[in-house]
């Protein structure tokens, strides 16, 4: 092989594999696949401000959601299964009042109401996605 | 031969010098997560976990890229036989970038953050680095464009910053859906590390063993695009293996098994790559510590990329190990051998000519600091990948609580932070022997 081949068949095949990506992407993002995985149209103003306060608080670099995120504490993508919604309540409001935690602790977050009913309602509808059975029991 | 040809090459400098002081405080808040690990009351809630672990990563990807930078001020020249088209905006890029990321770091301590892993920084700093790069990659475009030639081993590097670039601007982008945020949260994430970083990578191995061996720069170019080749075919649609359980459809753990389980390819041409070329040589390069880098990083990168990441990413493995210990213990060893230790590499090479020191009779000391630290790293993975085979175990298997999990293997924390004092104490001595007077002057 010389080098303007090994050069061309780089090209080509960037090309070619970058375009199977992108029609790959196209069917897992499609309006019929995330409608059917994700229940978009359960997304709602509350949801949606459960992400904001998810994101605005960093608590992914405790916690991961979905398995992504840090390894300092429980999974919480499905923590309403585990803990049901009026235990993830209940520590979300202890939170809010001075932190939470025995050994390894969550800062206190001062979570008002609203922040607390968003983040409810956000890990109810992240709990609600199709992850093919992923975690593979409620420990996460 | 130990000198540079360039003058403009010498700009490289001041962007080496602070990649070495970032990795330093990487470290340090590296200890202090490693720390809190054991003792979780250390600065607690002062610094809080995710805090300190948000500057121990956006550090490290920071100092990556202004090693990254400094090696292509310092090759650019050589590589296209003509100076670099503007030392002053480099160095204005270097200070822009500098302040920037303190600002970012400093932010993060008093809670100015965004919330996305590794994509903490705040809107602003985001566009900040998106000018500092922008400005880069003109500096680098118009070099290339007045040199006197345009070699391979420049336009992949190019390349690997035009992608560096297009990708981190999908950072910009949060849909509220997450699985659609996760999805193109990995376009950053694994098409940088995964992807183009791998060309940047590839290309400065390239240089560096064309330098370090003295062999045919046809063969090493063609070398160059086999490995980017391999990278790119596996590792775009490899991304898949990220995507088998955050809502994505099942075809992915068909798709992601396959192209990802090839992924390791590219790093194994790398060491192939490496081995072969330096028995090969035609020169005998004075500068040991150099060649001992560039080396080391293609092994260490097949290590913690091609098998660490191998050991993972099949879905009936990643089903159990997915978010464990086992995956910090690969991107410990993933990161430091690929991109950790190629930017060392550049430096060892680099920095002697830019300082126009001549001898190497003195490398006594870095090579002390190399081995410390790789196999401090090395221990680092084994024990984080002994906790995250017992955690899955526990908590996945048996089905303890997490919390319960972790007080079950707690003992492999307190080693993990053992060998963390001894990764430090070898970066010490490899700052030390830096600085050290008989370097400088
Ligand atoms: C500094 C690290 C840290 C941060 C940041 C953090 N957490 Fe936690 N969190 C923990 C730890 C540790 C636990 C487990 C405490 C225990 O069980 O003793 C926990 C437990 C929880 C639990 C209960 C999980 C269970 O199954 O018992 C919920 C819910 C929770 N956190 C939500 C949040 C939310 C929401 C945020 C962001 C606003 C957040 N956490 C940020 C460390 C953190
Ligand atoms: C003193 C040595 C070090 C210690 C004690 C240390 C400790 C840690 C800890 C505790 C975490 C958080 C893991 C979690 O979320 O639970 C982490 C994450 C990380 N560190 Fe280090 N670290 C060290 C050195 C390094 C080096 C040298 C590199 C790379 C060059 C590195 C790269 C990373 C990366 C990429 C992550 C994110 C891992 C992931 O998300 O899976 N660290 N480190
Ligand atoms: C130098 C190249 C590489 C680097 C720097 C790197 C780094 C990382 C990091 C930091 C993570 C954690 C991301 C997170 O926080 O969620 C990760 C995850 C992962 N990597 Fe790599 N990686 C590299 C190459 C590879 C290769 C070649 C493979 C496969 C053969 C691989 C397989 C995986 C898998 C499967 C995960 C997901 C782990 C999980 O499910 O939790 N990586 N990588
Ligand atoms: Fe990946």
């Amino acid at each position: 092989m010389t080098k303007s081949s090994a050069r061309n068949i780089f090209i080509g095949g960037t090309l070619f594999f970058a375009a199977v990506f992108l029609i790959l992407t196209y069917k897992s993002l499609s309006s019929e696949t995330l409608s059917k995985r994700t229940h978009p149209e359960n997304i709602s103003d509350k949801v949606v401000w459960g992400k904001r306060i998810w994101e605005r608080n960093a608590c992914i670099d405790c916690h991961t959601l979905l398995g992504e995120g840090a390894y300092y504490a429980p999974e919480l993508g499905n923590v309403i299964k585990r803990r049901g919604e009026a235990g993830v309540r209940a520590i979300l409001k202890t939170d809010a009042l001075q932190g939470w935690g025995t050994v390894r602790k969550m800062p206190k977050f001062n979570l008002s109401e609203k922040d607390i009913d968003g983040l409810v309602e956000f890990f109810k509808w992240v709990g609600r996605i199709d992850t093919n059975n992923w975690p593979p029991n409620e420990q996460g | 031969m130990t000198q540079c040809k360039y003058e403009s090459q010498r700009v490289a400098y001041p962007y080496f010098l602070i990649a070495i002081l970032l990795f330093a405080g990487q470290i340090l808040f590296g200890l202090i997560i490693g720390a809190q690990y054991v003792w979780p009351d250390f600065l607690f809630p002062a610094i809080p976990f995710n805090i300190a672990r948000m500057i121990h990563i956006n550090l490290l990807v920071v100092w990556i890229i202004f090693g990254f930078m400094g090696s292509a001020y310092y090759l650019l020249p050589e590589e296209v036989e003509g100076e670099i088209y503007s030392t002053k905006l480099a160095l204005i890029d270097c200070y822009l970038f500098l302040v920037g990321g303190i600002i970012a770091i400093a932010g993060y301590l008093f809670r100015w953050h965004d919330g996305r892993e590794f994509l903490e920084q705040p809107t602003i700093i985001k566009i900040a680095i998106v000018i500092v790069v922008l400005l880069f990659i003109f500096n680098m475009i118009m070099t290339m464009v007045k040199g006197r030639k345009r070699t391979s081993i420049s336009i992949v590097l190019l390349g690997g910053f035009l992608g560096l670039a297009v990708f981190y601007l999908f950072a910009f982008y949060k849909p509220a859906n997450l699985t659609e945020d996760k999805f193109y949260w990995w376009w950053v994430v694994h098409l940088w590390v995964e992807g183009v970083w791998e060309l940047i990578m590839a290309s400065l191995l390239s240089f560096l063993i064309i330098k370090l061996t003295g062999i045919d720069r046809e063969v090493a170019e063609k070398w160059l695009y086999i490995i980017i080749g391999l990278t790119l075919f596996t590792g775009i649609v490899g991304t898949g293996h990220h995507y088998y359980w955050i809502g994505t459809p099942a075809f992915w753990k068909t798709w992601g098994a396959w192209f990802s389980a090839s992924e390791p390819l590219p790093f194994l041409a790398m060491v192939a790559f490496a081995f072969k070329m330096v028995r090969k040589r035609t020169r005998e390069h004075p500068n040991r510590a150099a060649v001992l880098w560039t080396v080391g990083s293609a092994v260490m990168a097949f290590l913690g990329a091609g098998v660490w990441g191998f050991m993972h990413t099949l879905p009936k493995i990643n089903y159990y190990t997915h978010g464990t210990q086992i995956t910090a213990s690969h991107g410990h060893l993933a990161f430091f051998g690929a991109y950790a230790m190629i930017v060392l590499a550049m430096i060892s090479y680099a920095v002697p000519n830019i300082r126009k020191s001549g001898g190497f009779a003195n490398q006594k000391a870095e090579i002390l600091a190399f081995w410390t630290m790789v196999i401090s790293m090395i221990f680092i993975a084994i024990t984080l990948t002994g906790a995250g085979i017992a955690q899955a175990y526990l908590q996945r298997v048996v089905g303890l609580s997490y919390m319960e999990t972790q007080g079950q293997i707690a003992i492999f924390y307190i080693v993990r932070l053992f060998f963390g004092l001894t990764f430090a104490a070898g970066l010490i001595i490899y700052i030390y022997d830096f600085f050290s007077s008989s370097k400088t002057a």
